[in-house]
């Protein structure tokens, strides 16, 4: 029943250099409610709701605000039409006080020239009282603990005029405390007749907070559903999806013998919350072991700790009966760990360097590549560069173009060579085929499989429920910084399976 | 094998010379717009430019001068350019060059019987390693407890400043007026290489040292693991690379060819130590480094071309009696429009050239 809809986004289609980011969307939100922008990180949902805001012009659709079509030139539109954002990251100047922050970009004037700052201090208390918002108006910024400073972001917003607040991805940043207390202020917004798109891709957190949910994946609308009409298991499996399963030549093997062995490891997030809490793990030599899990739920810190990049604050990491808790990234290169990072672009790849010189990152220090561990040896490099070139056929012009020239199916084909062309003995591959064409996405699935089939272990973290169960000889769950179960994929279902990673019990 | 070395070398030069356009392209622009000066405050700027190119390639002594004036701005130049491709801005050149030469002087100083073949080497080390040393207490700072380098080398230049102009004061004074230091020992000097100029031996190894960084940084695993720190450290440290490790040893090598060209001008050119001998070789260095494109060829003629603004200035003075300022302004015209790459850019398409 569309009523009274604060903004409609009809057809909307935005494409990125080989990346196809929004495909026809439509997307409603009812005036006074709150409505959520569901989907897993890559979805589109960012996109989407910047060109609400006006960061950047769809390639085709139209926006209607209160009925009316817009065009957004910039978000100085969006703001006059009384649409505002809560960035992910806060945009506010960390020496200014609340109350300067508040106002910057619309000072209150005395004479047009003098700052009131009276008058500032009496108007944004108002606001505040109002919405109840409480926040210390004389504080500088960077005393404030992140929770309130998203409040001021928020009062900022409300400030400027906004009548519809954009909130993007806003408890990412928060603790669970200061998670409830945001959604406190949000039911007050509501309850002041504000409208609010929250976006996130925590389940939990949309369905107690929104009125309405939008499930975006991969670019797509998956379904609209009102919050009584639905519950986790459902919008689990809307989110992750449920496409046709793609067949792979899956030949059972023999090897039992445990490559990765993972014993009550735990560590702490980049805020120093503990983000694993006791994790155990076997991964066995020719076996995919699928990491399934709502995003947020430890995967990304599992990775980072078994590559080294993040310390282990408990627990143990075997590699081939081999403690390696404490070893650096090099050491764990060397032993045989290879890792398909979740981003590509910041952890997969130096941008500016070569194809060559990125094929080889990793391996550069050692034989055929350094001569007495000093010089690189060009020769074997470019020898090197090109089998790996022609092995996973990457549409490159030479060995020596930079790879930010390059596609991103073909850049993660070169991370790809990279790393599987090492003799790994454990491949640690996290959302692999995030942001890939089908062509792209089914070529890094087959090279998965011809690992494992060749003895490889393989840990595989994907947020993508389709690829797990087609990829995997047992599935491993991970919910709040603990693997919850460990299923065979015969056994079970995606019901079970969208249970569980929404925290709940097995059947 | 050998047709396609050849026709790689031909396309390195062509590389080279259009990496270099927009560099050439703001030198030229910085003299016409000097040649405004000149004009505007009554000067021929013919005549001053012809002096100056005179007095900078026109004899032997303008050459030796030239020279004399580019080399410890090679030194400089490759110090900044190599902690630069580490992603760190060493601006403490300046400090790294003097306690170089404190320590080089030292050495010159205190030993006396050495052969030549021991002398000048183990000077010369300790003016590395004292330049090592001042880039090393930054990158600690930076990697142990976040400091930023920035502040950190420039602090420690004013340390290095205070302290050498202490040691030339007091304690390694020499009788007489002028705050210096007694001469250093024979066996410890840098052979001239142009009499009757003051050109040293010590260009010798600047330009070695340009080479030799140009090769550690495009050939070595270190020189990679540099670049890559450089360039991305999030996906180096993936990628097994120390980070840290590479930040220390960037900046410590960085300090160390500073401090080399610290001690090249005190065993080849003063042959002791005096008090503020270095007119700022430090910041004309960063400044060099960045004329030069950040990469060690470009470096070497970017500083021939300040040595040249240097020693033809002079004789542009003395001649024409144009004030020796043009040349600061050429050389901030010249840093101006480098640093201004879309002026240049906006200049080749206009040009029709195209990438």
């Amino acid at each position: 029943m569309l009523m009274n809809p604060a903004i409609q986004m009809k057809g909307i289609i935005k494409t990125f250099p080989g990346v196809l980011a929004n495909d026809n969307i439509d997307f409603v939100v009812e005036k006074g409610e709150i409505q959520g922008l569901l989907g897993e990180n890559g979805a589109g949902k960012t996109v989407l709701m910047s060109i609400l805001y006006g960061l950047y012009p769809p390639d085709e659709g139209q926006i209607y605000v209160n009925g009316k079509e817009v065009t957004m030139h910039s978000p100085a539109t969006a703001i006059r039409l009384g649409i505002g954002m809560v960035h992910q990251h806060f945009m506010l100047v960390p020496s200014l006080t609340v109350a300067e922050n508040i106002i910057l970009g619309r000072e209150p004037t005395k004479d047009k020239i003098l700052l009131d700052m009276d008058k500032t201090l009496k108007e944004v208390k108002a606001s505040c009282e109002s919405y109840n918002l409480e926040v210390d108006l004389k504080a500088p910024i960077y005393t404030l603990p992140v929770g309130i400073q998203q409040r001021v972001e928020i009062l900022k917003a409300l400030y400027r005029g906004a009548a519809i607040l954009i909130m993007d991805e806003p408890t990412s940043v928060l603790t669970p405390q200061e998670a409830t207390e945001l959604f406190k202020a949000v039911r007050a917004l509501k309850e002041k007749g504000k409208t609010v798109v929250f976006i996130s891709h925590k389940l939990r957190e949309v369905l107690s907070i929104c009125d309405r949910i939008t499930v975006l994946r991969r670019g797509k609308v998956v379904g609209t559903v009102r919050v009584g009409d639905t519950n986790l298991g459902e919008l689990a499996k809307m989110m992750v999806g449920r496409e046709v399963v793609y067949k792979f030549d899956k030949r059972l093997m023999k090897g039992r013998e445990v490559v990765l062995k993972v014993e009550s490891l735990k560590a702490l997030d980049d805020r120093g919350l503990p983000a694993l809490k006791g994790i155990d793990l076997e991964v066995h030599a020719s076996e995919i072991l699928g990491v399934a899990g709502v995003e947020g739920n430890g995967q990304t810190e599992l990775v980072e700790t078994l590559t080294g990049l993040r310390k282990t604050t408990e627990g143990r990491i075997l590699l081939n009966y081999t403690e390696i808790t404490g070893a650096s990234p090099e050491e764990r290169i060397r032993l045989g760990i290879s890792h398909v990072p979740e981003d590509r672009y910041k952890r997969g790849l130096i941008s500016d360097f070569s194809v060559m010189e990125n094929l080889i990152l990793g391996s550069h220090n050692r034989p055929p590549f350094a001569k007495w561990g000093v010089r690189l040896d060009f020769g074997e490099t470019s020898k090197y560069a090109q089998k790996l070139i022609s092995d996973f056929s990457i549409k490159t012009q030479s060995e020596d173009a930079p790879v930010r020239h390059l596609s991103g199916g073909t850049q993660q084909r070169v991370v790809l060579a990279r790393e599987l062309s090492r003799e790994p003995k454990l491949i640690i591959a996290s959302q692999p085929t995030r942001g890939l064409d089908v062509g792209a996405t089914e070529f890094v699935r087959s090279k998965l499989v011809e690992m494992r089939n060749l003895g490889c272990a393989i840990l595989l973290i994907s947020a993508d429920l389709d690829e797990i169960w087609a990829l995997s000889d047992r599935i491993a769950v991970m919910y709040e910084g603990k693997v919850v179960a460990i299923k065979d994929p015969q056994k079970t279902d995606e019901e079970e399976l969208g249970l569980l990673m929404a925290g709940g019990k097995s059947g | 094998m050998e047709a396609r070395g050849a026709s790689k070398i031909r396309s390195w030069l062509k590389l080279g010379l259009q990496s270099m356009l927009p560099q050439i392209i703001a030198i030229f622009l910085a003299f016409i717009v000097g040649a405004a000066v000149l004009l505007a405050t009554g000067h021929s700027p013919i005549d001053a430019y012809s002096a100056m190119l005179r007095g900078a390639l026109g004899d032997i002594f303008g050459i030796g001068q030239t020279f004399t004036q580019a080399t410890p701005i090679i030194f400089t130049a490759l110090a900044f350019l190599f902690a630069f491709r580490c992603g760190l801005f060493n601006i403490g050149a300046e400090g790294q060059l003097i306690v170089g030469a404190l320590a080089a002087a030292l050495v010159g100083i205190s030993f006396s019987g050495l052969p030549a073949f021991v002398h000048i080497p183990i000077a010369l080390l300790a003016g590395a390693l004292a330049g090592g040393l001042w880039g090393f207490i930054p990158a600690i700072l930076k990697t142990k407890l976040g400091a930023h380098e920035v502040i950190t080398t420039m602090m420690l230049s004013y340390v290095a400043t205070y302290l050498t102009s202490y040691m030339v004061n007091y304690p390694f004074k020499a009788p007489g007026w002028v705050a210096q230091t007694v001469p250093i020992a024979t066996s410890a000097q840098l052979p001239h290489i142009l009499e009757p100029t003051q050109l040293s031996a010590s260009i010798f190894l600047a330009v070695g040292l340009a080479g030799l960084t140009y090769y550690t940084l495009q050939r070595t695993t270190l020189g990679y693991e540099v670049r890559a720190t450089g360039l991305n450290p999030i996906a180096a440290e993936n990628g097994g690379v120390n980070v840290h490790r590479e930040m220390i040893l960037a900046l410590g090598i960085s300090g160390a060819i500073a401090g080399l060209g610290g001690a090249g001008e005190v065993l080849g050119v003063h042959r002791r130590l005096i008090d503020g001998f270095s007119p700022g070789y430090g910041w004309d260095g960063l400044a060099v480094a960045l004329v030069g494109g950040l990469n060690p060829v470009g470096v070497l003629l970017a500083a021939v071309l300040f040595g040249a603004l240097r020693s033809g200035g002079m004789t542009m003075t003395r001649v024409t009696g144009v004030p020796l300022d043009i040349v600061t302004i050429l050389q901030a015209l010249v840093i101006l429009f480098v640093t201004a790459p879309m002026l240049i850019r906006y200049l080749l398409r206009r040009g029709g050239y195209k990438r």
